[in-house]
C-alpha cells in the first residue's frame, strides 16, 4: 500500500467568491497547472475521453480550461464547472501522466473554488450540510426509505437481486438497483469485540455509508472475518460519511466539517488500525484527508495523521497486518468462475491490487479468472453517475464486456459503489452474474 | 466570431448536434497541441462520425470559407494543429477509428485515419505481424497524424519511418471529392505518387479518410544491450562505427549524462550516472545465430571506440529495465522543471558528434539546462530544454537557443526537423534550409490543390 501522501494542498479561504476572487484562487494552483506539457498521453487512459473523444473531457483539456479561467481567457465559470464535473476523479490519467501532474488534486480544488463562486444548490446543501453530518437523522431517513421501498421496486429480469424503479424514473432513469438492506444487518452482539486475541491488534471498524445503508451483508461479513481472525474491534458510534462525495462535489467546507466530526468519533476508544470494507473510504482517510492537513491543528491533526497512517481496506488488513495465510485452492475447472474488478480508489489511489486476488484465489468453492482490463474504471464515480448517467452507463458497458469475456458466475470487487454500477449493467444487459464483495465471498467460505 | 448561424445549423443537421462544438469552453480545448506555443481557439469544431460525412462536412466548410485544420490526437510538437486566425474549423478524426482489415496473406492493414498507432500495432501482433513505426506518442497518436507528419520512432534505423509503410491512401480534396491513390499491391506505378505527396503534408493538401499500411512478419528474436562511455564523442564515434560496420540494429538510442541522472533519480534502476553517455541498442531477427552474431559485432565496435562497458542483459526483466529507462527519459526530464521544449533537428549520422558539441556550447552560452537523448542511429537527436514558460526572460533565451540549434543543424547539412514537423514553429526557417524557388514551387502546388488557401494555411510553407 502506498504511503500516505505527503503532498499537502494549499490553504484556501472559506466563503463565497466573486469572479476575480475565483480567478485569484485558481491561480494558487498555477505551480501544479504549469507542469502539464500538453503531451496528450492522458487520452489513452481516460474512460470519459474514450467514450466521447472530446478534448474537453480529458485531463489535458480540463487543465487548460482551469488555466484559462485563472488567467482570464475564459470568464464563464459555469461552463468550466460543467466540464470539470464530466470526470470520474478515477485517477487513471494521473497514473499515466509522464509529467507527474497532480491532476485529481487540481480538479478537486478547482471544483471547490467554482462551487464557492456558483453555490452548491439546495439539494446538495441539504444532503451535505444537514443529513450527512447527523448520523441518527441519516439512519432514520434510511429506515423510512427501507420501509416504503417495496411498492416502488419491480423485478427486472437478469440478476434476481436487482430491480427497476418505474415510479422514480424521473430521478433514477433506467437504473437497476438492489433492494436497500436486503441482507440482514449484523446482530447486536457481534458489533464489538473489546479485546483482541493475544498479540493481535484492535481495529476501529468504519463500515462506509453504502454498506451501512444498502449492503449490510458486507458489514456482517467483515465483522465475522475480523472476529474469526482474532482481531478486536469496535464501531465508532458518532462516525459520519468520510466526506469524499462532498469533496468531489466541490463542498470543501462541508468535507472538512465531516472529517472533523469523524476525528472526534474515532477518539471514543483506543485502537491500532482503522479498517473499512469500502475502497473509497480507505482512500479518503489515507490519501485525501492528509492532503488537507493544513486545515487542522492540535488533537485533530494528531488523529488525522494517525488515521492516515493506519487506515486499511479490509483485504490488505487481513493480508498485511494480520498476516493471515491464504494458500491457493486447487484449480478445479468445474467450479463456478469468479472474476475481480479493481476499484480505482484501491488500485490507483492506494496501490492495492494483489491482496484481493490472493483471497479470491484461495476460495475453495470458486475458480479465479483474471479479466482483461481489470484495472479499468467502471464509470460509477459517485456523483458522476447521478449527473451523467448515459455516459456512466456507456463506460460500464465496456467494463461489462471485459468481465464477461471470461464467463464468470460471480464478479467480485472491494468497493460498494462499483458493486452498484456492476449490478446495474449486468441487470440491464441480462447477464446472470452475481456481484459480491470479496469479503462476503471469503466470509461465506469460512 | 462571424461564422453564420445557418452554416452552424447545417453542420448540426449533417453530423448531429453532439458532433458539432461551438461553445467557447469547448473551442478553447482545441486551441493548443503538444507544442509550447500561444493558443488560438477555432470558430467551430466538427467531429464527423463517419468517413462519408467527413467528406461532406469538409466540402461545406470549404465552401463556407472556413480555414480548416484536421486534428488527430493533437500530440504534434510543432503547432501543426493550432487553428488558423479568422473563421476557422477544426475537423476531428476521433470517431473514425476502425481498423477495417488486417490482411494476413498480402501483409497489409486498411485503417481509418483516427486509429491509434498502438492499437494497430497490437492488432497486427495478434496474428504474428508487425507494424514497426513507433513514435514515443504511439499510445495516443493517430495514424492520420503519423502520415501527415511522417512520424518516426525508435525503430527507424532498420525499419524506416511511416512513409516506408504507406502503400496507399484515400483523401478528400478541397471540393470534398474522394481521391484514391496507391494500392494494395507491393508495386504500383498508376498515376503520380500521391501517397508520397501526402506524406508529411501537415494537413495542407487534403484530409485523409483511409490508409493502406504495410505489415511485416514479426521478428522472433531480439537482443538488447547497453554501452557506457566516459565522453560523448566516443559514443558518437561508436554510432558511426556501427553503421559503417554494416550491422543494422533495430534501435540505436543515445542518452547523455543529464538524462541518465534524471531517470536514475526518478526510478532508481541502477543506471551509470557517472558516465557521460550511454547507448541503448537492440538487434532483432529470426535466427539466434544471426542475432547473436550482430550483437557480438556491435560489442566489438563499441569497445574499439572506447566504451567502458558493454552489457548484454540475459533476463527479460533486465531488458525491460533498459527500455523503461529510455521511455522514461522525457518524463524524468519533464519533472525537473515546469516546462520542456523538445527539439528535433537532424543531421547526417556522421555529423552527430559535431551536433552534440554544438548543443553543449549553445546550452552554456544561453545559460540553459539541456538534456539530450534520441535516435542517434538516425542522426535524429532531441535536445530537451528545461525551463519555465512563465518566465519571459528565460523563455527568450530558450527561443534564441532553438534558433541556434537550427542554425547548427543546417550548417552540418542537416534538416530542421526529423520527425516532429514544421508546423507554425519552424515555417519561417524553411527557406533557409532550401531556397526561394523551392518555397515558390511548393506554394504553387498548394495553390492548385487549395485554391482558396484554407487548408492549414499558416503551416509548413508560408
Ligand atoms: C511526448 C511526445 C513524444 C513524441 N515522440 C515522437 C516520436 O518519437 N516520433 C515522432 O515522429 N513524433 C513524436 N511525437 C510527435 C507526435 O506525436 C507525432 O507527430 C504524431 O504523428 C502526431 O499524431 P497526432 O494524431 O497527434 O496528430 P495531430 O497532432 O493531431 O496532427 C498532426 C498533423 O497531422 C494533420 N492530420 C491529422 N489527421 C489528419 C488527416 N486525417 N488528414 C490530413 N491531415 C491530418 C494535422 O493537420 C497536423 O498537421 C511525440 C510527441 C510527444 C508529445
Ligand atoms: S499526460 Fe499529463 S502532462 Fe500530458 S497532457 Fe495529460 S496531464 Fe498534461
Ligand atoms: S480522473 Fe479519470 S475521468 Fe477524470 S480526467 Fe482523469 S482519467 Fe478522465
Amino acid at each position: 500500500m502506498s504511503a500516505p501522501s505527503g503532498e499537502k494542498l494549499p490553504l484556501l479561504k472559506d466563503g463565497p467568491l466573486a469572479l476575480e476572487g475565483l480567478a485569484r484562487g485558481l491561480r494558487t494552483l498555477d505551480d501544479m497547472l504549469v507542469r502539464c506539457m500538453r503531451c496528450g498521453f492522458c487520452q489513452a487512459a481516460c474512460p470519459v475521453y474514450l467514450a466521447t473523444m472530446r478534448e474537453a473531457d480529458v485531463a489535458r483539456g480540463k487543465l487548460a480550461l482551469v488555466e484559462n479561467l485563472a488567467f482570464g481567457l475564459s470568464r464563464d465559470p459555469d461552463a468550466v464547472n460543467d466540464r470539470l464535473h464530466r470526470c470520474l476523479l478515477c485517477g487513471s490519467c494521473e497514473k499515466n501522466c509522464p509529467s507527474g501532474v497532480r491532476i485529481t488534486d487540481v480538479f478537486i480544488l478547482a471544483r471547490s473554488l467554482t462551487a464557492s463562486y456558483l453555490g452548491l444548490g439546495p439539494l446538495k446543501r441539504l444532503v451535505f450540510r444537514q443529513i450527512l453530518p447527523r448520523p441518527r437523522l441519516f439512519e432514520t431517513l434510511a429506515r423510512v426509505a427501507r420501509f416504503f421501498q417495496r411498492p416502488f421496486l419491480r423485478p427486472a429480469g437478469g440478476d434476481p437481486r436487482t430491480f427497476s424503479v418505474p415510479l422514480l424514473r424521473p430521478v433514477l432513469g433506467e437504473r437497476r438497483v438492489p433492494r436497500l438492506a436486503a441482507d440482514p444487518p449484523p446482530g447486536e452482539e457481534s458489533l464489538r469485540i473489546p479485546r483482541a486475541a493475544r498479540g493481535l491488534p484492535r481495529a476501529a471498524f468504519f463500515p462506509g455509508c453504502v454498506p451501512d445503508k444498502i449492503f449490510p451483508g458486507i458489514v456482517r461479513a467483515s465483522l465475522k472475518v475480523l472476529a474469526r481472525h482474532g482481531a478486536g474491534f469496535f464501531i465508532p458510534r458518532e462516525r459520519v460519511c468520510c466526506g469524499l462525495p462532498l469533496l468531489s462535489a466541490g463542498d470543501r467546507e462541508g468535507f472538512l466539517r465531516l472529517v472533523k466530526r469523524n476525528l472526534r468519533a474515532f477518539r471514543e476508544e483506543k485502537f491500532d488500525y482503522l479498517v473499512t470494507p469500502c475502497a473509497s473510504c480507505a482512500s479518503a482517510v489515507r490519501v485525501y484527508w492528509p492532503r488537507f492537513s493544513a486545515y487542522f491543528a492540535g488533537e485533530d491533526l494528531k488523529s488525522l495523521l494517525f488515521l492516515a497512517e493506519n487506515a486499511y481496506d479490509a483485504t490488505s488488513f487481513l493480508t498485511r497486518v494480520l498476516k493471515a495465510d491464504f494458500p491457493p485452492s486447487p484449480k478445479d475447472p468445474a467450479l463456478p468462475r469468479v472474476v475481480y474488478h479493481d476499484p480505482c480508489h484501491l488500485r490507483k489511489s492506494l496501490g492495492v491490487f494483489e491482496e484481493p486476488r490472493i483471497i479470491l484465489k484461495s476460495l475453495p468453492g470458486h475458480l479465479y479468472r483474471e479479466a482483461p482490463g481489470a484495472e479499468r474504471c467502471c464509470g460509477n464515480g459517485g456523483s458522476f453517475n447521478l449527473a451523467h448517467y448515459d455516459l456512466s452507463f456507456q463506460i460500464a458497458r465496456r467494463k461489462r464486456a471485459d468481465l464477461i469475456s471470461v464467463s464468470p458466475r460471480v464478479a467480485a470487487t472491494t468497493c460498494p459503489a462499483c458493486m452498484l454500477q456492476l449490478m446495474d449493467v449486468f441487470s440491464r444487459e441480462g447477464d446472470a452474474v452475481e456481484v459480491r464483495h470479496v469479503i462476503e465471498l471469503y466470509a461465506d467460505s469460512m | 466570431m462571424t461564422l453564420s448561424p445557418s452554416l452552424v445549423r447545417d453542420f448540426q443537421k449533417l453530423l448531429g448536434r453532439e458532433n458539432v462544438f461551438t461553445e467557447r469552453e469547448d473551442l478553447l480545448s482545441y486551441a493548443f497541441d503538444g507544442a509550447v506555443l500561444p493558443p488560438r481557439a477555432p470558430s467551430i469544431v466538427l467531429m464527423p462520425p463517419s468517413v462519408e460525412l467527413l467528406g461532406e462536412a469538409l466540402r461545406r466548410a470549404y465552401e463556407g470559407g472556413l480555414a480548416l485544420t484536421a486534428r488527430g490526437a493533437g500530440t504534434n510538437l510543432s503547432g501543426a494543429t493550432i487553428p488558423e486566425p479568422g473563421d476557422s474549423a477544426v475537423i476531428l478524426t476521433g470517431k473514425l477509428n476502425r481498423i477495417l482489415e488486417i490482411n494476413q496473406n498480402d501483409l497489409y492493414a486498411v485503417c481509418e485515419p483516427g486509429v491509434v498507432t498502438a492499437d494497430l500495432f497490437r492488432k497486427a501482433a495478434e496474428t504474428g505481424l508487425f507494424y514497426p513505426p513507433d513514435p514515443g506518442s504511439m499510445e495516443v497518436s493517430t495514424l492520420g497524424g503519423n502520415v501527415a507528419l511522417n512520424a518516426g520512432g525508435l525503430r527507424g534505423l532498420k525499419y524506416g519511418v511511416t512513409k516506408d509503410y504507406l502503400m496507399g491512401l484515400e483523401f478528400f480534396d478541397w471540393r470534398g471529392r474522394l481521391i484514391k491513390s496507391g494500392s494494395r499491391t507491393v508495386k504500383c506505378v498508376s498515376g503520380y505518387n500521391l501517397p508520397g505527396l501526402m506524406t508529411a503534408s501537415e494537413g495542407t493538401l487534403g484530409v485523409f479518410s483511409r490508409l493502406i499500411l504495410k505489415l511485416l512478419p514479426a521478428p522472433s528474436r531480439t537482443l538488447s544491450m547497453t554501452a557506457v562511455y566516459n565522453n560523448v564523442a566516443e559514443a558518437a564515434e561508436s554510432v558511426a562505427g556501427i553503421i559503417a560496420g554494416r550491422v543494422l540494429p533495430a534501435t540505436l538510442e543515445f542518452m547523455d549524462q543529464k538524462c541518465l541522472k534524471a531517470v536514475e533519480a526518478a526510478s532508481k534502476i541502477g543506471l551509470p550516472t557517472e558516465a557521460a553517455a550511454m547507448l541503448l541498442i537492440e538487434v532483432d531477427g529470426f535466427y539466434d545465430e544471426q542475432v547473436r552474431g550482430d550483437a557480438e559485432k556491435i560489442r566489438l565496435i563499441c569497445r574499439k571506440n572506447g566504451a567502458l562497458a558493454v552489457d548484454l542483459p540475459e533476463s527479460q526483466t533486465e531488458r525491460d529495465r533498459i527500455w523503461e529507462a529510455r521511455r522514461g527519459t522525457l518524463p524524468a526530464l519533464a519533472r525537473l522543471r515546469p516546462s520542456v521544449v523538445l527539439e528535433d533537428a537532424t543531421v547526417p549520422r556522421s555529423r552527430v558528434p559535431e551536433m552534440l558539441e554544438a548543443v553543449g556550447r549553445l546550452a552554456l552560452k544561453h545559460r540553459l539546462e539541456v538534456g539530450t537523448f534520441g535516435h542517434a542511429g538516425d542522426g535524429n537527436l532531441h535536445p530537451t530544454i528545461l525551463c519555465d514558460r512563465r518566465d519571459p526572460k528565460e523563455f527568450k533565451r530558450v527561443e534564441e537557443m532553438v534558433d541556434g540549434i537550427f542554425e547548427a543543424a543546417l550548417k552540418l547539412d542537416g534538416t530542421l526537423s526529423g520527425e516532429h514537423g514544421i508546423g507554425v514553429a519552424k515555417a519561417k526557417w524553411m527557406e533557409k534550409e532550401t531556397n526561394r524557388a523551392t518555397i515558390e514551387f511548393s506554394l504553387a502546388l498548394r495553390g492548385a490543390l487549395d485554391p482558396s488557401g484554407l487548408f492549414n494555411f499558416g503551416k509548413k510553407v508560408v
